[in-house]
């Protein structure tokens, strides 16, 4: 019976150390691989760098702004970041005229930025009226190359564009209006390149100069190409973290997080002694289990999350502690220690479900009412809440339980209890 | 284990929490507010890693042209990245060049500079929305301990709640630390814990109230009894959070200590109002609204 129960509580500890083995580091066998739990967690943009922008569009009583025009405008800011060639960009719509821009470890953030504030409606304006000839929606292709430059020396990065067939029309005709004038052609109301007619264009096909780089040139084309956003829209908030900052801010938390935790552990350990040490091994459980469920939810990990998960160890032991400390009432009533520990689970059961249960509420109702960072907070929080009463409550009672069968915990002392027999 | 007297010198705790209210309130009015951060008013920050020492003065000189006012701190272990903090929501072309100026003088690598803007409108809806979260959990918390206990705990704990609530408050006014979007999800983390500290002192109120037999019960005493029997527990869970928030908040990074640093406050004021707040008052309740 005793070295039944002894073999029964090591198989327990070797169980929970395997799956918390495979949740930090993984496991390689053969051809089977399992990555570490901790790896499926996806880390949020403070933690690996990357840029958010938040764009609000402008609504103009004449025009207002409909579910079809925010579709476009992901559609067109869509096509503008394709051509950065980002991982995974996250484009969505927030509300009823917000647009959310996620650009994970991107690595010239200004640049990103530029491309997706704008509005980039291109206008060929004539000079003499201030006419519009030509807008971007008659623009059929655009793109960079070099041509010769105007000195005839060099080559000159230049945005080389067709016009649609009714669009070089229009160029035709405004071409032999203005021989030996300008037309300018203009971003956003800002001149890209006042060039002056020389001869007639037929054919709608031109080139705009006046950029300074290859890249420059690739980023007008793209804009002309993907098109003007169908309303204007404001930058409300951009967000950008540099990835080696993301990375240390990552290495800094989790080594402060593993020595908050580590101190826990000592101080359990110090307190109540052999069932402080169980407490330990199950709050070893609790962070693995906690690790598996994000990843299974497909969580995001930021830094405040790391914060919450650290903290939910530090509140994890409290149902470890109000077991403990019931038990110990119990066996000062003079129970044996079996009994004490069976009775002081089953009361100490209700205090930890009346209290965790409130706590639960408080998070569902955070959950539903609020938004963006505080659902995250609040689905964390349930999830870590939820799985510290499984694990402080099932498997500390049976440690403990096999602990006492095995001959181990014999008395109160075994509790840190002084002075009492 | 001898009982303690928590309830005999109630007047005292209540007196205690309501000074350091009203120190936090005086606090509130000389400075006209809270010190509202950018996640709330807008504004810009800047983040970088020099990489070697530097003087203030020379980010300063730099910063002159674009707002004298510039908040500029170090940062990091070694002192050697800088956080310049502004009111100004400064657009893309005026950040561009002081991230150039910046990068041009000390040659970083744009992968060891973060910035953010922000305009105002995003804080004020974030915020609005919290509070109606947070009065709405109330509200919930409120009704499940009527239901589970009586409403007299739900009172006494809903009072504990807001006595944290404003406790933190009160340390943002009195230090005038930038309040921001961290401080909300810091403010709800307490709520949390702070209800479930309370509720476990409550449910051993609940006991000892169910095999008292006596006609006249002694409320004082019963109190008394239950917070001493308690005691241990309320010192072990308040001392093992500490010990996860100090590690945070001596070891982490910037981002980590904002949100640290509050629930410090948060943590001991939840410890404090569970036994000196919530359990006298629900006395104090207990007599005046008599069971019938």
């Amino acid at each position: 019976m005793k070295s039944k129960s002894l073999i029964l509580f090591l198989a327990i500890v070797l169980i929970i150390s395997f799956f918390a083995y495979i949740a930090f580091f993984g496991l390689n066998i053969g051809k089977y691989e399992i990555v570490p739990a901790k790896d499926l967690i996806k880390l949020g943009l403070d933690l690996r760098g990357g840029v958010t922008v938040l764009l609000e569009a402008k609504d103009k009583p004449d025009d207002p702004i409909n579910d079809e025009k925010m579709a476009r405008a992901v559609a067109t800011i869509r096509e503008r970041i394709d051509t950065l060639g980002v991982t995974e960009p996250i484009i969505t719509k927030v509300g009823a005229d917000r647009i959310e821009v996620q650009l994970p470890e991107i690595q010239d953030p200004q640049r990103a930025l530029d491309l997706i504030g704008q509005t980039a409606q291109l206008e060929f304006i004539e000079e003499e009226t201030g006419k519009v000839i030509l807008t971007g929606n008659d623009v059929k292709k655009a793109q960079a190359e070099f041509a010769p430059s105007k000195d005839g020396l060099g080559q000159a990065p230049v945005v080389a564009f067709e016009l649609s067939p009714e669009g070089a029309k229009k160029f035709k005709e405004a071409t032999e209006r203005n021989i030996n004038k300008i037309i300018g052609i203009y971003l956003d109301k800002n001149p890209i390149s006042l060039p002056k007619v020389e001869s007639v264009i037929p054919d709608g096909k031109g080139i705009i100069t006046g950029s300074a780089t290859m890249e420059e040139a690739g980023d007008l084309a793209t804009l002309i190409r993907a098109g003007a956003l169908p309303v204007p829209m404001e930058t409300l908030s951009v967000t950008a973290v540099g990835p080696q900052l993301g990375a240390n801010s990552f290495e800094q938390s989790v080594s402060a997080g593993q020595i908050g935790i580590l101190l826990v552990f000592i101080f359990m350990i110090f307190y109540y002694r052999i069932p402080g040490l169980v407490a330990d091994i199950t709050l070893v459980l609790y962070l693995t289990l906690t690790l598996f469920a994000l990843a299974a939810m497909k969580a995001t990990l930021t830094l405040p999350g790391i914060a919450g998960l650290v903290l939910s160890v530090g509140m994890a032991v409290d149902a470890n502690v109000v077991i403990y400390e019931r038990i110990k009432d119990e066996l000062h009533l003079g129970k044996t220690l079996r009994a004490a520990i069976e009775s002081g689970f089953r009361r100490a059961f209700l205090t930890i479900f009346d209290s965790n249960l409130t706590t639960i509420i408080a998070c569902v109702i955070l959950f539903y009412f609020g938004s963006g960072p505080i659902r995250g907070f609040a689905v964390t929080l349930i999830v870590g809440v939820i799985i510290s009463m499984f694990t402080a409550i099932t498997i500390t009672k049976i440690m403990l339980k096999l602990l006492t069968q095995g001959g181990i915990l014999k008395s109160m002392r075994y509790f840190g209890e002084r002075g009492v027999k | 284990m001898k009982t303690i007297n928590f309830m005999g010198p109630r007047k005292i705790w209540f007196g205690i929490s309501l000074a350091l209210l009203a120190v936090g309130l005086i606090f509130l009015i000389i400075n006209g507010g809270l010190n509202l951060g950018m996640d709330f008013v807008g504004g810009s920050s800047i983040h970088a890693t020099i990489g070697k020492t530097f003087e203030v003065s020379e980010i300063r000189e730099i910063m002159d042209k674009y707002d004298p006012e510039a908040t500029i701190t170090h940062a990091g272990q070694n002192k050697d990245q800088v956080i310049v903090r502004t009111k100004i929501s400064f657009d893309n072309e005026k950040r561009a060049e002081i991230i150039k100026a910046f990068s041009d003088k000390y040659s970083i690598e744009s992968k060891n500079i973060s910035f953010e803007t922000i305009g105002p409108t995003v804080g004020k809806e974030l915020a609005m929305q919290s509070l109606i979260a947070v009065l709405l959990a109330f509200a919930g918390i409120m009704i499940y301990i009527s239901v589970r206990f009586e409403w007299r705990f739900g009172l006494a704990a809903l009072s504990a709640l807001f006595h944290d609530t404003a406790m933190m408050v009160a340390a943002y006014a009195v230090f005038q630390i930038p309040v921001n979007g961290t401080f909300i999800a810091a403010l709800l983390t307490i709520i949390g814990y702070s209800i479930n500290d309370t509720i476990v002192i409550f449910d051993k109120i609940r006991e000892n109230l169910k095999i008292e037999h006596s006609k006249k019960i002694d409320y004082d005493n019963l109190v008394n009894v239950s917070v001493t029997q308690t005691l241990a527990r309320s010192i072990n869970t308040s001392l093992t959070t500490l010990i996860t928030i100090f590690a945070l908040y001596f070891l982490g990074v910037p981002a980590i200590r904002d949100f640290a640093f509050p629930m410090i406050i948060g943590v001991v004021s939840g410890c404090y109002s569970t036994i000196f707040i919530a359990s006298p008052l629900w006395v104090v309740l207990r007599k005046r609204f008599k069971v019938s």
